[in-house]
């Protein structure tokens, strides 16, 4: 038998802040190629969940590994050799404000990889070109684009080094409907281009029916749902259901007091 | 009650430990930190002309206004004994010794250590810093250690150009103002201008340096909670530096002069 190792693996994983529990017992395999989404509430824990795949937090218990190997309790150096496969789109698009647009899509290229400043421009230009941003914006600051081109300037920034593995951390949110569009087309553009394995986030149910072949739902930190995007209409779980059509009534309660 | 007293002291008392232990292990991995490639000189140079020429205006106003003061005031008190003589040495070696030092730290640690706190501190709360290890760079190396490298080294020059131009702020008053001979008020400057004391200044302004760089990147690397965490980080990184600068000036002083 041989068995095909996952892209990424995750077993049984949990992480608490002081006494509140995060991620409570997470499974997910995804295997190379996919575009897998994890759905879930704001606070749920999904930007925890990447986090800790990334490293940037640490997981309490469980395992998590990349192409078969452990990164939970792996050396610096094993850690930074897997970073360098990751791409990460941010929440907040996280631009270095310090250096120009064209520096930031730029950045792994002229520090890790030493490229020329002329290569290095040159290339970005055609990575911000991917996106659909002109040369004209390559000189400007990060602090000088509205959120969208932020977006997207993160978006190219995120698949300069042409990783194997891409996060996409709500892609879409507070994005105006047309520009979450361009996002989801680039999204599947690029994945396909470069060929990568995405794990995004997102409630932006739309977003995630074009840009996934496989959704998750994340609840109460846990895993509760996962199926091919079209099986998410009839998925019979009540959560999913009621997340989906975005009713207040539900399994799904919000500590709100009602005003009477 | 008394348990409940205890309980409440013992708490605050760990979690101050608990502080100081994050603060040094944080300040020894960045100073180790030093020491290993990458480096990245282009950062350390802007840093410098950062905390070094851009303070240059600040320090020596303070400078050259303590200077005059310095010979002011002592001339108040001096003249009643008839020891005028005595204000060029004066002047000179309290510059040296310690306003040029303490001063200048203290203006730098309000001017740099509050901008870098402010600035890292922002980074965090983005999600820079993360960022930044995403992209495979490690956060300590590219903005921490150029910062304290920088002032290593800035704050040194800074503190000499400070002596110079105090000591120019006591000539000045004493010459124009107190009728004193130019020549003579230049020799006797000279006389009791002492390798030692210029020296000693120099290397606590290094340990300032140190000090306040540290203080701003620690209160930054570390705030949290949107921008009023990067507020009371700025704060903290101020008040943390000026009271280590104080505190270390006494020890600096008594190791360097004790014998
Ligand atoms: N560094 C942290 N320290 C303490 N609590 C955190 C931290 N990061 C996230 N949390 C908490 O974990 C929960 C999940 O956060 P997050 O993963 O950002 O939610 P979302 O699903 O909206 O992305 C939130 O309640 C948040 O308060
Ligand atoms: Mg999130």
């Amino acid at each position: 038998m041989t068995a095909i190792i996952p892209k990424i693996s995750i077993k049984n994983l949990h992480k608490s802040f002081g006494n509140k529990k995060v991620l409570d017992g997470v499974n997910l395999d995804i295997m190379a190629g996919d575009s897998v989404v994890i759905i879930g509430g704001s606070g749920s824990g999904k930007s925890v969940l990447l986090k800790c795949i990334l490293g940037l937090v640490t997981p309490d218990s469980g395992s998590i590994m990349i192409d078969g190997q452990e990164m939970i309790g792996a050396s610096l150096l094993i850690r930074q050799k897997m970073l360098t496969k990751i791409g990460m789109l941010f929440q907040g698009s996280a631009l270095f404000d310090s250096l120009k647009v064209w520096e930031n899509v730029a950045f792994t290229l002229l520090l890790r990889d030493k490229k020329s400043k002329n290569d290095a421009k040159e290339q970005a230009i055609r990575n911000l070109e991917m996106v659909g941003l002109g040369v004209q914006i390559a000189d400007l600051s990060p602090a000088e684009l509205s959120g969208g081109m932020q977006k997207r300037v993160a978006l190219a920034r995120a698949i300069a080094s042409k990783p194997d593995i891409i996060f996409f951390d709500e892609p879409t949110t507070g994005l105006d409907p047309i520009m979450s569009d361009v996002i989801n087309n680039l999204i599947i553009k690029v994945v396909q281009k470069i060929g990568a394995t995405a794990l995004s986030i997102t409630h932006d149910l739309i977003s995630a029916r074009k840009i996934a072949n496989r959704i998750v739902m994340l609840y109460q930190g846990k895993l509760i749902w996962s199926g091919k995007t079209q099986e998410i209409d009839q998925s019979g779980n009540m959560y999913v259901e009621q997340f989906i059509h975005g009713r207040a009534e539900g399994p799904i309660q919000m500590p709100i007091r009602i005003l009477s | 009650m008394i348990q409940r007293f205890f309980q409440i002291i013992g708490q605050a008392f760990i979690k101050a430990l608990e502080s100081v232990g994050d603060l040094v292990l944080f300040c020894s991995k960045a100073i180790t930190s030093c020491f290993y490639p990458p480096f990245y000189p282009r950062l350390l140079i802007r840093q410098i002309l950062e905390i070094g020429f851009y303070s240059l205006p600040v320090v020596g106003l303070t400078a050259i206004f303590t200077g005059m003061v310095l010979a002011l005031q002592s001339y108040t008190g001096f003249a009643r004994q008839g020891f005028e003589a005595a204000i060029p040495s004066v002047v000179v070696v309290s510059i040296t010794r310690e306003l040029g030092p303490v001063l200048a730290g203290l203006m730098v640690a309000g001017r740099v250590g509050a901008a870098i706190a402010a600035e890292i501190g922002t980074m965090r709360v983005t999600e820079q810093i993360d960022a930044l290890v995403t992209l495979s760079t490690n956060p300590i190396k590219y903005l921490v250690v150029p910062r304290i490298m920088a002032g290593f080294i800035a704050l040194p020059l800074l503190v000499l150009v400070a002596d110079i131009i105090g000591v120019l702020g006591g000539y000045i008053v004493s010459v124009y103002k107190l009728d004193f001979n130019s020549i003579s008020y230049v020799t006797n400057t000279l006389n009791f201008l002492v390798t030692i004391d210029v020296i000693s200044g120099l290397v606590k302004a290094a340990f300032f340096g140190l000090i306040i760089t540290l203080m701003g990147c620690y209160y930054g690397y570390y705030s949290k909670g949107g921008a009023q965490g990067v507020g009371s980080a700025t704060t903290k990184a101020v008040v943390a530096s000026s009271i280590l600068i104080l505190t270390f000036n006494y020890f600096l002083t008594e190791a360097f002069f004790s014998i």
